[in-house]
């Protein structure tokens, strides 16, 4: 299926009888590969429709006007208009909300990075009783499903005072299991004769990890810090179960309190949702190589 | 290397075991312990044996959910499975353009589940779009009840939860497919075979294990399925809740208005062990294949 095979297959096959003559053989092999490229694009063409469809579809209908029907195949305006984008606004306190889902994102990313990066260091690189019955426990919290536990999480928030506040958000994420393993991972692969060499000029523990092995794994690091941010970002369930009061929801809980309680307005809908996903589109297609890097190091693993 | 202070380790340790063993470890145990009990949100919490799990065992409710989670899995596994893979063949090769397509059709993955649930709840209402091109076409006569039929309400979480796995799938299988042999792939077209038949002969078992992966990463993911269910059905599961998975009936029922600990502990035990059995058998399928 691909040009290289097609290319060479052709060619071999046209060096092995040699039937037909050499400008025909071009011919064929250009209009072959012609049609190749056309059913190749039409098929990415679909599939752009299919799942990129629904976005555009959705912002078209966030910025139509009341006159304007949403029911058409057209998916855009005539008239553009950010009348929806201020009614939810008007609706719920979105802009509260962004601060939340920001706040308990950034938390995330930073708690993650820090906590990872210190546990994963002390697993890839020190020797020191009960390590192997730490690297269990941390498996066993990529095992057990939160929603497994999650009852049981609430009833500890609770009697630790962190029901309705975003804190309570932030800690049960702020060192998965999964970070902890990419830092690790990230660790083991530096050559340890650098560190050995720091360790000999008199480095102590903690200003080698600060300043040589950390800055050596920056990559990992960026990779841990999007996935926490994204995760909480996007996170429902877990926000949805130990805020209770409409003022401390996060974006995604807000979102979906606005279409189930408020409004079966469609257009305000529609506008809430892309308040909720522009900017992580804006952030992926900003960041999309650690996006994928990332989906390599832990998707596969965790 | 060896740590100058002993105590060391663990003060670098101290945060990330503190959050394990509060939210993590701690729970866990505590659930273990609860479904033995008939603690509620209010307290309570005396030993009760195995009257949870008895109850369990004749509430529709409970095997509804049940029903669903499994059919969840039956479903959507399959499609993982083979979907991403399709998808991850036509964006292969670099074409032009390719990296562009490539990142939109991953951003699905990168949306929020309640952002896209609310996006396909209204494609797929009696007047919105699904339906509308369903009627264009003349496939059918009047609008498809997708969100208020029980059936056709959970098929259309399925697939949204499709939907929004290919393109994490798609780049899972990206890497599986840079380590099928090119000359593998040659050779079967000098003889002759078509790009099904290479698909089916060459590519398929080149990226064998990693189906099995994504096999057992979509089985997980479907055992613990709520946001599509409860935003897409507005937090009802349905007519009558008959759409319900086990996670949503978890939330219902431990953190609801009745706050039914002990029970709701012994309902997310046998999530536990659904989920555990979907990683053992893929464990052992994994052995067996290496055996051969």
């Amino acid at each position: 299926m691909s040009t290289m095979a097609t290319h060479n297959a052709t060619s071999r096959s046209a060096g092995s009888n040699g039937k037909n003559p050499p400008h025909r053989k071009s011919a064929s092999r250009t209009r072959r590969k012609a049609v190749d490229y056309a059913i190749r694009y039409a098929l990415l063409i679909f599939m752009f429709i299919l799942l990129a469809g629904p976005f555009i579809w959705q912002f078209g209908t966030s910025i139509k006007g009341p006159t304007e029907s949403i029911f058409t195949a057209n998916p855009f305006p005539n008239q553009p208009t950010i009348e929806n984008y201020t009614a939810v606004a008007e609706t719920i306190p979105v802009f509260r909300y962004i601060g939340n889902s920001l706040i308990v994102a950034t938390s995330s990313a930073v708690l993650n990075c820090i906590f990872a990066s210190l546990a994963g260091y002390v697993l890839a690189r020190m020797k020191f009783r009960g390590r192997t019955l730490v690297d269990v426990l941390f498996l066993a919290t990529i095992i057990i499903p939160f929603e497994v536990i999650m009852v049981s999480v609430f009833l500890t928030s609770r009697s630790l005072g962190l029901v309705d506040s975003l804190l309570g958000v932030i800690l049960p994420a702020a060192a998965t299991g999964l970070s902890i393993l990419i830092m690790r991972t990230a660790f083991q692969a530096l050559p340890r004769e650098i560190e050995e060499a720091a360790m000999i000029d008199g480095a102590s523990d903690w200003q080698r990890f600060l300043r040589v092995a950390l800055p050596s794994v920056r990559g990992s690091l960026v990779v841990v810090a999007i996935f926490a941010f994204v995760f909480a970002w996007d996170d429902f369930l877990w926000p949805l179960v130990i805020l209770k009061n409409p003022d401390n929801y996060t974006l995604t809980v807000g979102i979906q309190y606005l279409s189930g309680t408020f409004t079966s307005n469609q257009r305000v809908v529609a506008a809430g949702t892309m308040i909720a996903v522009i900017p992580l589109l804006l952030l992926f297609f900003g960041l999309q190589r650690w996006f994928f890097r990332g989906v390599g190091e832990g998707g596969i693993k965790g | 290397m060896k740590a100058q202070y002993r105590w060391l380790p663990w003060l670098f340790l101290a945060p990330a075991l503190v959050i394990a063993f509060l939210f993590h470890l701690g729970p866990f145990l505590n659930t273990i312990v609860l479904a033995f009990t008939d603690a509620t949100t209010l307290g309570g919490g005396t030993f009760n044996g195995l009257d949870n799990f008895t109850s369990l065992a004749q509430d529709p409710q409970f095997w509804t959910s049940v029903r669903n989670t499994v059919l969840y899995a039956v479903v959507v596994v399959p499609l993982l499975m083979l979907l991403p893979l399709l998808l991850a063949v036509l964006v292969e090769r670099n074409i032009p353009g390719i990296g562009f397509f490539r990142s939109v059709f991953y951003s699905p993955v990168v949306a929020s589940m309640v952002v896209v649930g609310l996006i396909w709840s209204w494609l797929l209402s009696s007047d919105g779009a699904v339906n509308g091109v369903l009627q264009a076409l003349r496939i059918v006569q009047e609008p498809l009840p997708f969100l208020t039929d029980t059936s056709l309400l959970l098929l259309s979480c399925m697939l949204v939860t499709v939907w929004k796995g290919l393109g994490y799938y798609m780049v899972i299988y990206l890497a599986a497919l840079g380590n099928v042999s090119k000359e593998l792939h040659e050779a079967a077209q000098v003889d002759g075979a078509g790009g099904g038949r290479r698909f089916w002969s060459i590519t398929m078992p080149g990226v064998r294990p990693t189906m099995f992966l994504v096999g057992l990463l979509g089985a997980i993911a479907s055992m613990k399925v709520f946001a599509e269910i409860f935003v897409i059905s507005n937090g009802s599961a349905g007519p009558g809740g008959q759409a319900r998975s086990l996670v949503y009936t978890i939330r219902e029922v431990g953190l609801g208005l009745s706050g039914e600990i002990g029970y709701a502990s012994a309902m997310s035990l046998a999530l536990f062990v659904l989920t555990i059995g979907f990683s053992i058998l893929y464990l052992r399928s994994q052995r067996s294949e290496q055996l051969r």
